[in-house]
């Protein structure tokens, strides 16, 4: 197999009028994440303050595109490796981005709009990051619905990147400290190493099958997998993506960053880059192991090594996650800790493989980006003295200071835990159930056990609220003086309770999210 | 089948409006709505036509809300459910009526946390889906690990997390083994996930040994955490002695009911063989803690840890009476829970009023109570002798029962019910009751007669922790009275359902048996299976004492 390495990407071109009628919603959001940009630099104070709902209503109009575009049919012609993907991506990112708007929204960068507004300093542009901030939130948005589309590495990794990017910046700009540029610069360049390793390995898997087109790619697979066996280029290529995708999740071995980096950046960001990045790193993932194995390749079955470098990552992400966890006494290292072991546990899915697990991964980062955020949410609804609120001794009788946030936190802590019948519950039986009807029985009782360290840590966070009484300590603590971030927290609570009356639809929506294209369905049919 | 989604419905509106509802309120709301709640429960069991039938009622379809995960709203139980459903019903307001005047504080999250707790354990009762089942169960750890941690005892929130750990990782270690079986039988059927209890029954009943016996030891093992078996068992009686009087109520009474329940309903039924095979290691280790938990009760001066290891003494027994796999065995075992949800609640209750009073547990500071308290030691001596099943009280016949099944269940010389246990366990067994007469009387002894003691002064200021802050009325020299009516209202009920079912068992008898015999019906199967395999290989290998024993 000699292919003429022009032709993919020719082909590739021929195929973007039928794209194009598909991205409609990625048109409307970047729409808005320019209008967020340009009003983030009016003068006017009430201009400025209504950059957040801009953005909100951007989201919705996003997701009422989507609704209106995708179709089954579009999807078709739009030969996506997955064709359903798309909508399920789009609609969890509008929905939970919302509230990671509202989360953000009258806390980023007060104290300068409180010193404008007072007189104490004259307006700078320069310094109003408001808008910026939103426009970056939804242009990593963006990015991360925008690899759905991808039917090639090129866009796989431009859609990657430009949901990466935005969230250095995001981390930089969310919270007027040092401790946040540290932060960003850490995840900065362990970002851009990462990506180099991804892209590294993109260019090995070019050389061995001489093709950037998904597709074509796994085609090519096939062939070698039924000829000389898929080469050794090819399964180094795929194991550097996935070593760099790792970032993403903050999977071991590239976890290290993840608890300085959410320390450091504001809780409302640490919310977002805890919850989006894994949604661009798993749908990364699954796109890439659809060419080696998954997809056209027809088995289903993951490359020997590559599945056995999975089930080490997975083990030890959630181990070293939840017992990291266990260590902590800041809140918000402890969920960057559990951010880790979630992945682990999300990992699960993608080791069932596409039939039984991609869907359960899908469901899971549903109920794990719901009960995040209400978690996240309500810690960027409090401040002590005016500062973020950040050690598990500040949440002592939280129940007293501010009973809603308590309430939100809690309810978050418990889905997180997998207590039915809450949302996450639902997210980890079918993982658990991935696993068993994959034969990975080990995986599944190591996930069980994890999940049981997991209830030990976030116990804290309802016995903090619940059980503690206040302490001096806790004196200072208030809610913020914006609503919204109370309300985000509060809103995806409820989510938390309510959404389970809605588990058929949610676990049919991911089902259909993770069948592949048809393409794969002939050949599978006709080796049976 | 209003009725049984009233059951499940009610309480949990109720611990909303607790919530919703003022300080003062809230006990109104939460008693009212636990009266109704048993209401509903007797309307239930008036209405419920398979008390002889050993069928499940009424096991109708409700809301198909978790379908795609294979989980039915099936609600429905059988007598042994619908018992432990009335026990629930009742011990509920009794503990929330015990409670008026010892929780002063945070009154609407205690109401509402009973009824939250009342709600998952009605749902767990009466699940016909393992999944359905595990929602009920595992919910009750919210509310139980609140109530022990927020209005508990100094230790109460080690105590509160020890208790959510142990039980969390136990329930989970259940789950894995009821998805096992149920991805098998998807993959078995065609691939549809199925978590009804019926169709995870059949396929694990016909799975290989090898397998079932993981498949138990996982059900089993998960299970055994929550009855507390003993290994597993260190955070039963730290959460019982930190527990307020109500919370030590309803541990004792239903919570760690539902861990046998689950042995009996899942565990037994869905891997007879590996029950078969691993009931030599469970009945030695019921054994082992039947025994070490006497002795530990007979040196205990904390009254409340004494009978809360006494409580895992007498649920050894209960499951010990489990593997005897006969319906003599399995009947006592049922009955045990009953009685023990009376007798051992009653207990509780008497020494939380105590407590309420003196603000000690320690028998070495108060004791001779008959002198203070005569009504109160009425009840004390009453429930006491319930417990170590003084003939003509509810814990004889239990007992009685589970010691035959047991004494019964050997190798086919005594009774021709060939089984795994025999008169050896029934006799260690009965040693077992000989030191609980021993504690139980120690404890009368010393707590309930004998010179009186009481702590004086300021000198048990510091007993009292912060949430009884107010109840100093019995410091200095003031006087301590007797039980009052409402406490009296609130023991009542569970005295007078230990004497009728002490004189006239005969009716829950009845209705326990063809339910048991369900449960034991493969064993019968399987047990003379393995007696025919093994009857001709005794006969060539010991012919002349195979013939002695004929004689």
């Amino acid at each position: 197999m000699n292919p003429d390495p022009t032709m993919p990407i020719l082909a590739s071109a021929s195929s973007l009028g039928p794209k194009f009628s598909l991205i409609m919603p990625e048109i409307v959001l970047f729409v808005g994440a320019v209008l967020c940009a340009v009003m983030g630099l009016s003068r006017s104070r009430t201009v400025r303050t209504a950059v957040p709902w801009i953005a909100v209503a951007s989201l919705a109009a996003t997701f009422a595109a989507m609704l209106k575009v995708w179709t089954p049919e579009a999807a078709a012609a739009a030969e996506l490796p997955m064709p359903m993907l798309g909508k399920y991506v789009i609609a969890l990112l509008c929905v939970v981005g919302v509230g990671h708007v509202l989360a953000s929204a009258g806390s980023v960068d007060r104290s300068v709009e409180r010193q404008i507004a007072s007189g104490a300093g004259a307006f700078d542009p320069v310094r109003v990051i408001q808008g910026e901030f939103y426009a970056f939130l939804l242009l990593s948005l963006c990015g991360g619905m925008l690899i759905c589309h991808a039917t090639d590495l090129v866009w796989l990794f431009l859609a990657f990147e430009l949901c990466s990017l935005p969230t250095y910046v995001l981390v930089a700009i969310g919270r007027g400290a040092d401790r946040s540029m540290e932060a960003a610069i850490k995840y900065f360049f362990l970002g851009a190493m990462s990506t180099a390793t991804m892209l590294f390995g993109f260019a090995l898997l070019y050389g061995a099958t001489g093709t950037l087109e998904l597709s074509a790619m796994s085609e090519a697979f096939q062939l070698q997998a039924q000829t000389t066996g898929i080469g050794s280029v090819a399964i180094v290529g795929v194991l550097l993506a996935v070593i760099g995708i790792c970032f993403k999740l903050a999977a071991v071995p590239m976890h290290f960053y993840a608890p300085d980096v959410y320390e450091g950046a504001s809780s409302p960001v640490a919310a977002f880059i805890s919850f989006v990045p894994k949604v661009q790193g798993f749908v990364t993932l699954v796109l890439l192991l659809s060419t080696v194995g998954w997809g056209a390749a027809g088995d289903g079955s993951t490359p020997p090594v590559i599945a056995a470098v999975l089930w080490m990552i997975a083990v030890l992400t959630m181990t070293l996650g939840n017992i990291g966890a266990l260590l902590q006494r800041s809140a918000k290292r402890m969920l960057a800790y559990s951010s880790i072991a979630n992945s682990g546990y999300m990992l699960v899915g993608i080791l069932a493989g596409p039939k039984i697990g991609v869907d359960a991964t899908f469901l899971y980062l549903l109920t794990y980006g719901v009960a995040n955020l209400a978690t996240f949410g309500a810690l960027a609804a409090i401040e002590r003295n005016g500062h973020e609120v950040d050690s598990l001794d500040d949440l002592a009788g939280l129940r007293v200071r501010a009973p809603r946030v308590a309430v939100a936190l809690a309810i978050g802590a418990l889905s997180l835990t997998g207590i039915p019948p809450i949302l996450g519950f639902w997210g980890k039986l079918d993982l658990f159930v991935a696993a068993a009807e994959s034969q990975q029985r080990a995986l599944l009782v190591i996930m069980a056990l994890n999940s049981g360290v997991a209830a030990f840590y976030y116990l804290r966070l309802v016995a903090g609220p619940f059980v503690q009484e206040p302490t001096p300590r806790t004196q200072g603590v208030t809610p913020v003086a914006s609503l919204w971030p109370r309300v985000s927290a509060v809103v995806f609570a409820v989510g938390c309770l309510v959404l389970p009356f809605a588990a058929n639809q949610l676990k049919g929506e991911s089902a259909s999210a993770a069948v592949a294209s048809g393409a794969a369905k002939p050949v599978l049919t006709a080796e049976k | 089948m209003t009725l049984a989604v009233l059951l499940i419905v009610l309480p949990l509106a109720g611990a909303f409006l607790c919530l919703g509802s003022t300080e003062r309120a809230a006990k109104a709301v939460g008693m009212l709505t636990g009266l109704v709640v048993l209401g509903v429960a007797t309307a239930m069991a008036f209405e419920f036509p398979a008390w002889t039938s050993g069928e499940f009622w009424p096991n109708a379809e409700g809301w198909r809300l978790f379908s795609a995960f294979g989980v039915d709203f099936l609600l429905g139980t059988d007598s042994i459910g619908m018992l432990l459903i009335l026990l629930t019903a009742l011990l509920i307001p009794c503990s929330m009526l015990v409670s008026f005047s010892s929780i002063t504080q945070r009154q609407r999250g205690f109401y509402a946390q009973f009824l939250f707790m009342e709600s998952a354990v009605m749902l767990a009762f009466l699940a016909r889906d393992v999944i359905l089942f595990y929602i009920g169960y595992e919910f009750t750890l919210v509310p139980l690990f609140l109530i022990v941690a927020v209005w508990g005892g100094h230790e109460r929130r080690v105590a509160a997390v020890k208790l959510w750990v142990y039980s969390f990782v136990g329930s989970v270690v259940s789950l894995v083994g009821f998805i096992y079986l149920a991805a098998g039988n998807a993959a078995a059927n065609g691939g549809a996930l199925d978590f009804s209890i019926s169709s995870l029954v059949e396929y694990g009943s016909n799975l290989p040994a090898s397998t079932q016996w993981w498949v138990f030891l996982a059900i089993m093992g998960g299970f055994a955490v929550k009855v507390p078996f003993v290994p597993v068992h260190s955070w039963l009686p730290l959460a019982h002695g930190e527990a307020p009087t109500a919370g030590s109520v309803v541990l004792a009474g239903i919570v760690i009911k539902i861990g046998q329940y689950g042995a009996l309903r899942f565990a037994f039924p869905m891997a007879p063989e590996g029950a078969l095979a691993l009931a030599p290691f469970f009945s030695a280790l019921a054994l082992v803690g039947i025994l070490a938990m006497s002795l530990v009760c007979w040196v205990q001066n904390d009254v409340k840890r004494l009978v809360a290891y006494s409580s895992v003494a007498h649920m050894g027994l209960a499951l010990l009476a489990m593997f005897a796999f006969n319906v003599v065995g399995m009947e006592g075992a049922v009955l045990y829970m009953v009685n023990h949800g009376l007798s051992t609640a009653g207990m509780f209750m008497c020494i939380g009023i105590m407590y309420e009073r003196y603000h000690t547990k320690d028998m070495e500071v108060v004791g001779g109570l008959m002198q203070r308290m005569p009504v109160w030691s009425v009840f004390m001596v009453f429930f006491a002798m319930a417990s170590l099943a003084l003939p003509g009280l509810n814990g004889f016949v239990s007992e009685f029962l589970c010691l035959m099944g047991v004494f019964t269940a050997d190798s086919g010389v005594m009774t021709g019910f060939p089984g795994i246990l025999g008169p050896a366990y029934a006799f260690l067994a009965a040693l077992a009751l000989v030191l609980g007469a021993l504690y139980v009387l120690r404890m009368l002894q010393k707590f309930v007669f004998g010179p009186l003691r009481e702590p004086h002064g300021d000198g048990h200021g510091h007993h009292g922790h912060d949430h009884h802050a107010h109840g100093h009325q019995a410091s200095g020299h003031q006087v301590v009275k007797d039980v009052n009516g409402r406490e009296i209202l609130a023991m009542l009920p569970l005295a007078v359902g230990c004497i009728v079912i002490g004189i006239w068992p005969s009716p829950i008898l009845r209705a326990v048996e063809p339910a048991a015999a369900n449960i034991v019906a493969p064993y019968v199967k399987l047990i003379e299976r393995d007696a025919a395999m093994a009857a001709p290989k005794t006969a060539l290998a010991t012919p002349a004492a195979a013939e002695g024993a004929a004689q």
